[in-house]
């Protein structure tokens, strides 16, 4: 509720006070000293709903560009192997290609790791609507939820005939006991309309012919870096069913000593060197944001976009400095007149296209710095929280006053350029 | 010393291929302390002969004696230089920059002076009292009639105390008491302030102030 009246406050509040200063700019201004800098200042007053709206143009592209670099930071923060209780090696040529599960023993071998688990994908379908579309893993069920007890909670589950085997949250007994059974996140059985003891059905696109599940347990996260829609079964389902086919898509590693992630990737990585399959081991972050980007380039794309919006940027600010300008040929001519030269005025007319362009990228900015970092906006779970760094933010000021500068270049020019007896004669 | 001479000048205005001769060696002297009147035809010249006196055009050819400077030969940097510190120029839409206060507005020329903002104040504030605007100086050119804004154009034409003012026709877009007031002014300038002063005017009246009264035709001056 509050991440959505947030930006609208800003939104309502932002206007408001551009009015309000305004409004008040005349006040203000008398009590100005007079100087090239106020010169400037006061210029950007004359027509105020033009600056304004020029300002909430460059805000709006500049919380565009900040956003976008946010993502980058984000991609670059999930990348970088810091401390890690976990860590994921997958096929060193593409997520797509399993792993043998022979690698496993190995794994298991390799000193600092204290447990193994796996999983695949299974890609199933929706018979009905292909549209609906939520992940489904295959993982081992013996290793995985232990492995996991701390990031989500069984929050309902069907009665079961035994016990768990040791170190397994008892209320997972009755999926354990059933093949065929399998755990949903809370989110997905409410937007599915599901009932726990429900059978579904979803059609195999990897693993071909019609699937039955049983829904055993409901499962809810206990963090926000963990996704809430996901569908678990057990790998041993797959196997059987998939005539043995499915191998291993990752393996999941925990750690003893969180400080050592980085060393143990690197180990790993090379105790399967030569082997059929290179592996490659990143943090969990890391793979789920070679997740995101696994379609395409994402961080070029972004850059792309990035780009054009800084060129809209230019040619905003560039047509209000150009009308700025002409509108005053009158005004540029008498200074001239009075003895300013035309570098003054060059530079008064660019000083004034930097500054027009610096309040509306400091805005935009500092906006997106704000609402992205209290959102805790983390692509559900597919990436830690997201934040734009401070030096994302420079970047995007720095660009908005070179852009603003640089729009006001040609008009300025002409401004400097300008003979007064043309200038004064245009207007008679 | 703000005597003007002007010797055999000539302009010629070229637009495109077009030549437009406008001045055609005009012979001119103005001495220190002359109030002195230009009138004629529209499309004479009068604007343009003033221009060139004040440099902020240039002749092209001829010589141009204004204060004893030879200002036919002064570049673009050394002319604004000279502008801001001997002519003060009074147009017809006087030409304030709306942004501004009226005292700011006068303030303006000062900023290329060498002066503590508070000497600058002072002296735009004695400039305001001198045209009678001492009570006016934080209103905004919108916030004054027409005549007052003549009134501040002339306050920030001497602010910066030049010997020469320049007025191209200063009163042709005021009725004719505000018109009356702006010659008082300019007369009071010319008397008690020793300013030498050119006024381009259409009106009889106006020219009578003046002590001397040229006619422009077709660009030949005769007394
Ligand atoms: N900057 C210019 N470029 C071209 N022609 C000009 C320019 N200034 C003036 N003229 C021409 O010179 C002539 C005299 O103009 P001007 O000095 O403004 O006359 P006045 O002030 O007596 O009405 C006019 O024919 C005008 O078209
Ligand atoms: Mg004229």
């Amino acid at each position: 509720m509050l991440t959505a009246l947030l930006p609208l406050a800003v939104i309502v509040l932002v206007p408001l006070l551009l009015w309000g200063l305004a409004k008040l700019s005349d006040r203000l201004q008398q009590r100005l000293t007079l100087s090239p800098v106020m010169l400037v200042f006061v210029n950007l007053s004359r027509n105020k709903l033009r600056t304004l709206l020029t300002t909430l143009s460059v805000a709006v592209a500049l919380f565009l560009f900040s956003a976008l670099g946010g993502v980058l930071d984000t991609i670059s923060d999930s990348i970088r192997i810091g401390s890690e209780t976990r860590i994921i090696t997958r096929n060193a040529i593409a997520l797509v290609f399993p792993l043998p599960l022979s690698y496993l023993e190995r794994l298991r071998t390799v000193p600092g790791v204290r447990a193994v688990s796996w999983s695949n994908w299974f890609g199933g379908r929706d018979p009905v609507n292909p549209r609906n579309f939520f992940p489904q893993f295959a993982v081992d069920a013996g290793t995985f939820f232990p492995m996991y007890a701390n990031d989500l909670d069984i929050v309902q589950a069907t009665p079961a005939a035994g016990t768990a085997p040791p170190g397994v949250d008892p209320k997972l007994t009755a999926f354990l006991e059933d093949r065929t059974a399998c755990v949903v996140g809370e989110d997905l059985l409410r937007k599915q309309g599901w009932k726990l003891g429900q059978t579904i059905r979803l059609n195999g696109t990897i693993y071909p012919g019609s699937w039955a599940f049983t829904i055993r347990a409901v499962y809810r996260p206990k963090s926000k870096s963990f996704y809430g829609e996901s569908m678990y079964f057990d790998w041993k389902y797959l196997y059987e069913n998939s005539q043995r086919r499915a191998g291993v898509g990752v393996y999941y590693l925990s750690l003893d000593d969180p400080g050592r992630a980085a060393d143990i990737a690197r180990q790993v990585d090379v105790l399967f060197e030569n082997s059929s399959a290179a592996t490659h081991t990143e943090s969990e972050q890391a793979f789920q944001a070679g997740f995101i980007s696994y379609y395409g380039n994402l961080p070029f794309v972004i850059r792309i976009i990035g780009l054009a919006v800084v060129f809209a940027i230019l040619l905003v600010a560039a047509n209000t400095m150009a009308m700025a300008v002409r509108e005053r040929t009158a005004e540029v001519a008498v200074l001239k007149t009075l003895g300013f030269s035309d570098g003054t005025v060059f530079r008064i007319v660019l000083a004034e296209g930097a500054l027009i362009t610096l309040g509306g990228g400091l805005l935009g900015a500092l906006l997106a710095k704000l609402l992205i970092d209290t959102s805790g906006f983390n692509a559900g779970g597919l990436l830690p929280p997201m934040r734009v760094h401070w030096s994302t933010v420079m970047t995007a000021v720095a660009a908005a006053g070179v852009v603003g500068a640089a729009s006001g270049l040609l008009p300025a020019w002409q401004a400097s350029r300008m003979r007064i007896v043309d200038a004064l004669r245009r207007v008679e | 010393m703000a005597s003007i001479q002007v010797r055999d000048l000539s302009k010629v205005y070229q637009r495109d291929s077009q030549r437009i001769p406008v001045l055609d060696g005009l012979t001119l002297d103005i001495p220190d302390g002359d109030f002195v009147a230009l009138m004629g035809p529209s499309g004479s010249g009068k604007t343009t002969l003033l221009n060139l006196i004040g440099g902020i055009d240039t002749p092209t050819s001829g010589q141009l004696l204004v204060g004893g400077t030879d200002i036919a030969r002064l570049s673009g940097p050394a002319l604004a230089k000279w502008r801001s510190r001997n002519i003060g120029y009074i147009f017809q839409l006087y030409n304030l920059v709306p942004v501004l206060t009226a005292h700011q507005n006068v303030e303006l020329p000062l900023l290329l002076v060498k002066m503590s903002g508070r000497e600058r104040r002072q002296r735009a504030r004695t400039a305001l009292e001198i045209v009678g605007l001492g009570d006016r100086l934080d209103h905004f050119p919108r916030q004054l009639s027409g005549g007052q804004e003549q009134r501040v154009a002339i306050a920030r034409a001497v602010v910066s105390d030049p010997e020469l003012l320049l007025a191209d026709e200063p009163t042709g877009d005021l009725d004719r008491a505000s018109g009356g007031e702006i010659l008082d002014l300019l007369e009071r300038l010319n008397r008690e302030f020793h300013k030498t002063v050119v006024m381009v005017t259409h009106d009889p009246h106006a020219a009578e102030r003046a002590h001397r009264v040229f006619q422009l035709d077709k660009g030949v001056l005769s007394q």
